[in-house]
C-alpha cells in the first residue's frame, strides 16, 4: 500500500514536470516577450531590451524552464521582483519560497495573491455542481439501466443524449433568456457580490445548472451501460431465483456492482468540470480559477498559466487517485486477494 | 440394476412405490419474441418429476433443455413467453403465476443450481452474507440464526472451515468449493425440487466426481427432488432414474434409466450413445459413429419428426406427418418415432485393423522443457517443467490433464506462439523451443500447424470462411496463380466435408462444427507434417465431436502426419491417441502407449482420472471410484516433491511431500513418477474392468 | 428484467439478425434514423450553401440593423453587424462540418495507431504510449484547446493540432482496449502461424474487428468536437473573421441578449441540433451493432 502510494506520488509529480514544461514550451509562441508584458505596451524598446537581458530571458527555453523551477521549490529568488528590474513588483512572502508561483504580468501581483481566491471561487460553482451531478446521474444511470430498450429507458436515455449536446454556453443562452429575459427570477450575472441586487446564492442557480446540464447526462449514460451489464450478469438470476423481491435485487446485488466501474467515470467529472468552468465563468462573469485560465492564456502570463497548470494537474491526479482507492475499496476482489 | 452407484440411499428410493408428482409439465410451449421474428423455442414439451425422484433432461445445446429450466422458475427475460400449456408444482399452476406467488416459491420450495458458479455468486458479497439471504427471506429467522444455518449448511457439502468460509469472498475460492456454496444455498430452505442446470460442467474431471457424490448423497439426506440438465449421457446414466432426451424442443424419447440406455428406440439417442468415446474402447476396435447433419434452428424444423433430416430411417409419408406423438413402447418408456419397432440398434461399426504406424522415425522430441511466468514480485507461475517426450512420425501423442496442467502452454511453445524457458524441442532435428513464430523460417512454420480449441475464436468474423486457408496457401506457395488456390482451397474444403458453397460465408453464419471443420481444412493447408491440436473439439456437441474427431483421424492418417492431440477427455484420448502422456501442475506423471496407460498397472493420478470417467452403458461393471479431496493447487505455489501430494489417495508418506519422485521405468514406452515402486504399480487394478471385446 | 443469457435462446434469437448487413441494421433504429437525418439536413445545407438563394453572409444590411428581427428578406433575421443570420449559419455549417471531421480523422489516425502499438507489443511500448496518454487525459480537454490555441493562434490547422493532442490518447486507449482482447483470439495465432507480417496482423486481422467502436467513437468525437470548436469561438479563440463560426456568432451578440435574444439563441440551437444528431447517430449505431 505504502508502495503503492509512493509510487502514485512520483507519477504525479513527473506529470506536472511534463505538463509544466509542455505548456512552458508552448507559451513560447505567444507574440510579446516577458520583458514587453511586465513593463506593458507604453515602454521603450530599449527598456524592454534592457530587462530581456536582466532577465535572460534570451537563454535557451530549457535553462529558462530550469529557472523557473528554481524559482518555484525556493531555490533562487524571483528575477521579477529584483528591485533592478525598476519593476517594482512585490511579494509580501518574500523573492525566495517553496511554492513561489512567480509574478503574474496580467494582474501585476504575485500569482499566490490571485489564484488561490479564484481556485476557492471556482472549488465552490464546480462542488456544488459536483454534487448535483452524483445523485441525478445514478438516479437516471440505475433508472434506465433497469429494463434496457424499455419506454423509460428510452426517455431517459433521449434526455441524457440531448443534455450531453448542450454546450455550456448555449445553455447559458437558453437559461438567461427564460429566467433572465423572459421570466426574470435569476441573475444574469454572478460577480459574487451583492451589488447588483441579488443575494449571492441565486447568483448560484444558473452557473451550476449550465455545468450539471451538460455533464450529467454522460455520466448517466456510464452508469446505464454498467447497469445493464450487471443486470444481465447470472449471480442478479441467482438472488431472483432465491426468491428475492426485484427492489431488494437492485438494491442488495445490483447496485454495489453497478458502481464499481462507473466510479472512476464520476470522479474524473471534477476534472471535466474544471473545463466547464472556462465557459461558464464567463458566461456569468464569475470570478474563478477558469477565467483566470482562460485571460492568463490570452495574455500570454506565462507565470499564472503555469501555476493553474501544476493545480489542474495535481487535482486530476488525485482525483485519479481517489478512484482507485474508491474502487479498492467497492471491489473485494482486488481489495482481497 | 443398480443405476445409482454413487447413492444408494436414493436408490432406494427409486424404488419405492409410485409417489405423487412433484412437477407436472404438460404441452409446454416457450417463444422469445425478438424485435421483428418470433422463435418457437420449445414448441411442446411434456414430462413429470415425481416425488423423491432423479429426473434427468439430456439435449444438446439449443434443444430447449435450460430453456425448460428457466421457464419453471418464471424466468424467460424480457423477450421469453411462454405461450401454451401448463407447469403445475406439487398442484399449483406455475404459468400465469403472480410475482409474489413465484418469489413464494423460488429458492423456498424449488431450487437451482447453476452451470458456472463464478459467476452465478455475486463477487461484490460474503459467502456468508449470500448464504444468510436464503433463511432470511424464506424461514423468518434472524441475521445469527441465518448465519448459524449456513455455517452448518457448509459443513453438510464439506467445505472446511465454514465459519472463515462465510467470510470469504467468491473470488478467494476454486471452482470446486463455489459449486458447494451454490448448492448449499439452494438446499437452505429445504426446497423439494432441486433444478441442476449442468451443474459440472465448467470443473474439472476429478472435481466433478466429488460434486456429483454430495448432490447424491444430499439428495437423499434431503429427500429432495432432482431434475438434473445436462449433455453429458454418462453423467444422467449414474445420477438420474428415469431420463428425458430431448431434440429441438421436443421430448424424442422418455423412460426409466436403465431401459433407456440399454434398449434406446429413437435414432437419435441410438446416435447420441454410439457417438460417445467410451473408455473401453481405442481407435482400432470401434470407431465414432456420428449423426450426420446439424440440430436444425427452430425457424428450419420440418414438419412432422424434427429429426428426419438427418436420420437413416427417413420414410415420406410416414416421418414427415404433422401429428407425431410420444409412443409408449412399454413400461414407462416412451419414443418419439413412428417406425420405433424398425429401430433396431445398428452394432456399432467394427474397424478394420488400423495397423500401427510402422517406421518409427521420430518427428518430434522435447526434452527438458521448462517455462516460467513472472508475475511480478517474487511470485512465478511454473507452467511446464521438464517435460520429456517423443512422438514418431505419423503418430498421434496426446497430451492430458486437467486445467492448469500446462497442456496448452506446451502447445503453444512446439508451435512457436510462445517460447519455452529453457529446455528442447526438437522437430526435424532443430531446436525450436526458444524460436517464436515471427523468428522461424517458413518451411519450419509451414511443417508445424495448429487446430485451436474454440470455434468462435478461430475464424477471424470479419472475413469469409476460406479467407484464412486461401492465406495460408499462398504464404507458404502451396499453389500458385488464383485459380489453383481457389481450386485447392475447393478440394481441402471437400476433404472437411463442407460444400463449396459456405467458402464465401461469414464465421457467424456457421455452426460450430462447420467452424471447425474450415480450422482443420486451414490447418491442413499448409500440408505440415506435424498438427497440434488443442482441445479441438471440447467446445462442440457431442454428435458433432464425434464427426469431428473421425475426420481428423481419417485427415491423419491419410496425410500421415504426426499429431499433438491436447485434451481433457480420458475416454476421447484413449479412442484417438497412439501414446499418452498424463501431466499434472506442469510435470509429466506417466507416459506411455494407450494400452500400457490405460489397462492397469498407472500412477495414482492416472487411476483417478479414467476412474471419473462415466458411462451411459448401464451394463458396464460398476466401477470403484476413486475419490480425490480438494482442488487442483494453483501453479503459482506448487507443492514440493510430488505435485499429487496434496489429492493422493496412494501417498506413500512424508516422502511425497518433500522429495521429487523418482520415474520408474514400466517398460521400453512406459514411465510412471512416483515413489510408489514398479512392482507396487504393476498391480493397480484396472479401473474400468477387462478391456471389452465389442459391446454387451 | 433484461433477458438473461440462456444459451439455447441466444443462439436461436442471433443467427437470423446478423445475417443483415451491418449498415442496414442502423435503419431499424429510431434514434439513429433521428441523428442521422440531423446530419443529413445539416450536410445537405453546408453542400448546397453556394448555390442556393441565400444572401451574402458577410455584407451588412445597413437598413436591418435597427430592425433586426426576421423578415421576409432575412428569414431568420440579421445580427448586429446586420448580416443574414441564416446565411451565416449555413455557411458556418460548411466550416465546422469540414474542421471538425478533418481533425477527428486525423485524431483518430493518430491514436488508432499509438493504440495498435500498444496493445500489440505490450512491453515498454505500451508503458510508454499509456504514460504518456495519461499525462495528457489528465489534463482537462478544453484548458489544452484554450492554452494550445491562445498561443498558436486559431487557425484550421491549429484546430487539427489541438484536437490530435487531445483526442488521441482516448482513441488509442479504445483502440489499446480492443487490440488486448482480440490479439489473444484464435484467429490471430493462425496468422502468425502462416508468417502474416506485423503490420499485415493490424490492418486486415485486428482492425476490421475494432471497427464498429471506433466509428462510434469518431461520430461521438465529431460531435464533440463541434462543440469544441464552437466554445474555442465563444472564448474569441475561433477561426478568423471571414469564416462565419457558430460560436463566434454567439459571442458576439451574446452582449445584446436581453435585446435581440435571437440572435444568440439561433447559432445556439444551431449548433445543439447538429451536435445531437452525432450523439444520437452515434448512440443508434451502437445499439445496432451490439454483439
Ligand atoms: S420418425 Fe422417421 S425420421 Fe423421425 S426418427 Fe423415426 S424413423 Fe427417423
Ligand atoms: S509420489 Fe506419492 S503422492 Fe505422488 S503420486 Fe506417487 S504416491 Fe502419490
Amino acid at each position: 500500500m505504502v508502495k503503492f502510494l509512493l509510487n502514485r506520488l512520483a507519477m504525479m509529480l513527473l506529470t506536472m514536470l511534463c505538463a509544466s514544461f509542455l505548456v512552458f514550451a508552448v507559451c513560447e509562441y505567444t507574440p510579446g516577450s516577458v520583458a514587453r508584458k511586465s513593463l506593458g505596451p507604453f515602454a521603450t524598446q530599449q527598456q524592454v531590451d534592457l530587462l530581456t537581458a536582466k532577465l535572460k530571458a534570451n537563454d535557451p527555453l530549457v535553462v529558462r524552464y530550469g529557472r523557473w523551477l528554481g524559482v518555484l521549490v525556493g531555490a533562487i529568488p524571483d528575477p521579477l521582483q529584483d528591485p533592478s528590474t525598476g519593476l517594482n513588483f512585490k511579494d509580501p512572502r518574500g523573492a525566495q519560497y517553496f511554492g513561489n508561483f512567480g509574478y503574474s504580468t496580467l494582474n501585476k501581483l504575485p500569482v499566490n495573491d490571485v489564484i488561490w481566491n479564484r481556485l476557492g471561487n471556482t472549488a465552490i460553482l464546480a462542488g456544488l455542481a459536483f454534487l448535483l451531478i452524483v445523485p441525478l446521474s445514478i438516479i437516471f444511470g440505475i433508472l434506465s439501466g433497469l429494463k434496457e430498450g424499455g419506454a423509460l429507458d428510452r426517455t431517459l436515455s433521449v434526455i441524457c443524449i440531448t443534455f450531453t449536446s448542450i454546450p455550456e454556453f448555449a445553455s447559458g443562452v437558453f437559461l438567461v433568456t427564460l429566467f433572465v429575459i423572459l421570466w426574470p427570477i435569476l441573475p444574469g450575472t454572478s460577480p459574487l457580490t451583492s451589488d447588483g441586487g441579488w443575494a449571492i446564492p441565486y447568483q448560484f442557480v444558473l452557473p451550476v445548472a449550465v455545468l450539471v446540464i451538460y455533464d450529467f447526462g454522460y455520466v448517466a449514460r456510464m452508469i446505464r451501460v454498467s447497469m445493464i451489464a450487471v443486470m444481465e450478469r447470472p449471480y442478479i438470476r441467482t438472488a431472483v431465483l432465491k426468491g428475492m423481491s426485484t427492489r431488494r435485487v437492485i438494491l442488495g446485488h445490483a447496485l454495489r456492482n453497478a458502481m464499481i466501474a462507473p466510479f472512476t467515470v464520476l470522479l474524473l467529472q471534477i476534472n471535466f468540470l474544471i473545463s466547464g468552468v472556462v465557459v461558464t465563468e464567463l458566461v456569468f462573469a464569475y470570478p474563478g480559477f477558469g477565467r483566470l485560465i482562460l485571460e492568463a492564456s490570452l495574455f500570454g502570463d506565462i507565470s499564472t498559466l503555469e501555476a493553474a497548470t501544476l493545480i489542474t494537474v495535481a487535482i486530476a491526479v488525485v482525483t485519479q487517485l481517489l478512484g482507485d482507492l474508491g474502487y479498492m475499496l467497492l471491489d473485494p476482489r482486488i481489495r482481497v486477494r | 440394476m443398480n443405476l445409482i452407484v454413487s447413492n444408494p440411499q436414493g436408490s432406494a428410493m427409486s424404488g419405492s412405490s409410485p409417489s405423487h408428482t412433484v412437477l407436472d409439465v404438460n404441452d409446454l410451449r416457450i417463444e422469445f419474441h425478438g424485435k421483428s421474428e418470433t422463435v418457437v423455442a420449445v414448441p411442446t414439451l411434456s414430462f413429470r418429476v415425481k416425488a423423491g425422484e432423479s429426473y434427468g433432461l439430456v439435449g444438446e445445446s439449443g434443444c430447449g433443455k435450460s430453456t425448460t429450466a428457466m421457464a419453471i422458475m418464471g424466468y424467460l427475460g424480457s423477450t421469453g413467453v411462454i405461450a401454451g400449456g401448463s407447469i403445475r408444482f406439487e398442484g399449483k399452476e406455475l404459468v400465469g403465476a403472480s410475482a409474489r406467488e413465484l418469489r413464494e416459491i423460488r429458492g423456498r420450495q424449488i431450487a437451482m443450481v447453476y452451470q458456472d458458479p463464478m459467476s452465478a455468486l455475486n463477487p461484490v458479497k460474503t459467502i456468508g452474507s449470500q448464504l444468510a439471504e436464503v433463511p432470511l427471506l424464506h424461514l423468518g429467522v434472524s441475521r445469527t440464526e441465518a448465519m448459524e444455518m449456513a455455517a452448518a449448511m457448509l459443513e453438510d457439502v464439506r467445505l472446511p472451515d465454514a465459519g472463515d468460509m462465510l467470510k470469504r469472498y467468491p473470488h478467494q475460492l476454486s471452482g470446486g468449493q463455489q459449486q458447494r456454496v451454490v448448492i448449499a444455498m439452494a438446499l437452505l430452505a429445504r426446497p423439494s425440487l432441486l433444478l441442476l442446470d449442468e451443474p459440472t460442467t465448467g470443473l474439472d474431471v476429478t472435481v466433478e466426481a466429488a460434486v456429483i457424490d454430495l448432490i447424491g448423497e444430499l439428495r437423499s439426506r434431503y429427500s429432495t427432488s432432482l431434475l438434473f440438465i445436462s449433455h453429458n449421457l454418462g453423467l444422467i446414466a449414474e445420477t438420474c432414474d428415469r431420463v428425458g432426451i430431448m431434440y429441438s424442443g421436443e421430448m424424442v424419447e422418455e423412460g426409466p434409466t436403465g431401459d433407456l440406455f440399454r434398449r434406446p428406440r429413437h435414432p437419435y439417442t441410438q446416435g447420441l450413445i454410439d457417438c460417445i468415446p467410451d473408455i473401453t474402447h481405442d481407435k482400432r476396435s470401434r470407431s465414432l459413429a456420428a449423426i450426420p447433419g446439424h440440430i436444425p434452428l427452430p425457424q428450419e424444423r420440418p414438419i412432422g419428426c424434427f429429426f428426419a433430416p438427418r436420420c437413416t430411417g427417413f420414410t415420406a409419408g410416414l416421418c414427415d406427418r404433422p401429428d407425431l406423438e410420444l409412443e409408449h413402447i412399454g413400461g414407462d418408456h416412451m419414443v418419439r418415432c413412428i417406425r420405433w419397432r424398425d429401430m433396431k440398434r445398428s452394432q456399432p461399426a467394427q474397424l478394420a485393423q488400423i495397423g500401427k504406424a510402422q517406421v518409427q522415425t521420430q518427428a518430434v522430441a522435447v526434452s527438458g522443457l521448462t517455462k516460467l511466468y513472472k508475475l511480478g514480485g517474487d511470485r512465478t507461475l511454473k507452467a511446464n517443467e521438464s517435460v520429456s517426450f517423443n512422438a514418431a512420425k505419423a503418430e498421434i501423442v496426446a497430451l492430458v490433464g486437467e486445467s492448469g496442467c500446462g497442456k496448452s502452454t506446451l502447445a503453444r511453445i512446439v508451435t512457436g506462439l510462445d517460447r519455452a524457458t529453457s529446455g528442447e524441442v526438437r522437430i526435424a532435428g532443430e531446436n525450436v523451443a526458444e524460436i517464436q513464430a515471427k523468428d522461424r523460417p517458413r518451411d519450419l512454420l509451414q511443417s508445424v500447424q495448429m487446430i485451436f480449441q474454440n470455434p468462435d475464436s478461430t475464424l477471424n468474423p470479419s472475413h469469409c470462411a476460406a479467407f484464412s486457408i486461401r492465406r495460408s496457401i499462398k504464404k507458404f506457395g502451396i499453389r500458385k496463380g488464383k485459380a489453383a488456390i481457389e481450386e485447392r482451397v475447393r478440394e481441402l474444403l471437400e476433404m472437411v466435408r463442407l460444400s463449396p458453397a459456405i467458402a464465401n460465408r461469414k464465421p457467424n453464419q456457421l455452426s460450430g462444427g462447420q467452424k471447425q471443420r474450415i480450422a482443420i481444412a486451414r490447418a491442413f493447408a499448409a500440408d505440415p507434417a506435424l498438427i497440434v491440436a488443442d482441445e479441438p473439439v471440447s467446445a462442440l456437441d457431442v454428435s458433432v465431436q464425434a464427426a469431428i474427431v473421425t475426420l481428423l483421424l481419417d485427415i491423419q492418417r491419410e496425410k500421415q502426419s504426426t499429431m499433438l492431440f491436447i485434451s481433457h477427455d480420458l475416454a476421447l484420448v484413449r479412442h484417438v491417441a497412439d501414446k499418452v502422456v498424463v501431466m499434472y501442475l506442469g510435470k509429466v506423471m506417466e507416459q506411455g502407449t494407450v494400452e500400457e496407460v490405460f489397462d492397469g498397472g498407472t500412477h495414482p493420478y492416472t487411476e483417478a482420472l479414467i476412474s471419473a470417467i462415466r458411462s451411459p452403458n448401464p451394463d458396464e461393471k460398476r466401477r470403484d471410484r476413486v475419490h480425490l479431496t480438494g482442488d487442483t493447487p494453483s501453479p503459482i505455489n506448487v507443492p514440493t516433491g510430488c505435485r499429487f501430494a496434496t489429492r493422493c489417495h496412494r501417498k506413500v508418506g512424508a516422502v511425497c511431500d518433500s522429495v521429487a519422485p523418482p520415474l520408474r521405468k514400466m517398460s521400453d514406452t512406459h514411465e510412471i513418477a512416483c515413489h510408489i515402486d514398479a512392482t507396487e504399480l504393476r498391480t493397480t487394478p484396472s479401473r474400468y474392468g477387462a478391456l471389452g471385446q465389442g459391446r454387451a | 428484467m433484461a433477458t438473461l443469457d440462456i444459451p439455447d435462446a441466444v443462439q436461436v434469437a442471433r443467427t437470423k439478425s446478423q445475417t443483415r448487413s451491418n449498415w442496414m441494421r442502423i435503419f431499424y433504429s429510431r434514434t439513429a434514423l433521428v441523428g442521422l437525418f440531423l446530419v443529413t439536413f445539416w450536410v445537405a445545407a453546408a453542400l448546397l450553401a453556394p448555390i442556393l438563394p441565400l444572401p451574402s453572409p458577410t455584407d451588412s444590411d445597413v437598413m436591418a440593423m435597427a430592425n433586426p428581427y426576421p423578415s421576409a428578406a432575412h428569414w431568420l433575421g440579421t445580427d448586429i453587424l446586420g448580416r443574414d443570420i441564416l446565411a451565416r449559419l449555413i455557411f458556418g455549417a460548411r466550416t465546422v462540418l469540414s474542421v471538425a471531421p478533418l481533425s477527428v480523422a486525423v485524431a483518430m489516425i493518430v491514436g488508432i495507431t499509438m493504440g495498435m502499438l500498444a496493445g500489440y507489443y505490450g512491453g515498454w511500448i505500451d508503458t510508454v504510449i499509456s504514460r504518456f496518454s495519461d499525462i495528457i487525459l489528465a489534463f482537462p480537454v478544453l484548458v489544452i484547446y484554450v492554452i494550445l490555441i491562445a498561443n498558436i493562434g486559431p487557425s484550421v490547422m491549429n484546430i487539427v493540432i489541438a484536437t490530435t493532442i487531445a483526442s488521441a490518447p482516448g482513441i488509442g486507449r479504445i483502440t489499446r482496449g480492443l487490440v488486448l482482447g482480440l490479439k489473444e483470439q484464435e484467429y490471430i495465432a493462425a496468422a502468425r502461424l502462416r508468417a502474416e507480417n506485423t503490420l499485415y496482423i493490424m490492418l486486415v486481422e485486428l482492425l476490421p474487428n475494432c471497427r464498429s467502436m471506433l466509428i462510434v467513437d469518431a461520430c461521438l468525437r465529431i460531435g464533440y468536437t463541434i462543440i469544441t470548436i464552437g466554445i474555442l469561438g465563444f472564448l474569441g479563440l475561433g477561426l478568423p473573421p471571414p469564416n462565419p463560426d457558430w460560436g463566434g456568432m454567439v459571442k458576439e451578440s451574446v452582449t445584446v441578449l436581453n435585446v435581440w435574444p435571437l440572435m444568440s439563441l439561433i447559432p445556439s440551437a444551431a449548433l445543439v441540433s447538429l451536435v445531437l444528431g452525432f450523439n444520437l447517430l452515434a448512440d443508434g449505431m451502437r445499439e445496432a451493432w451490439k454483439p
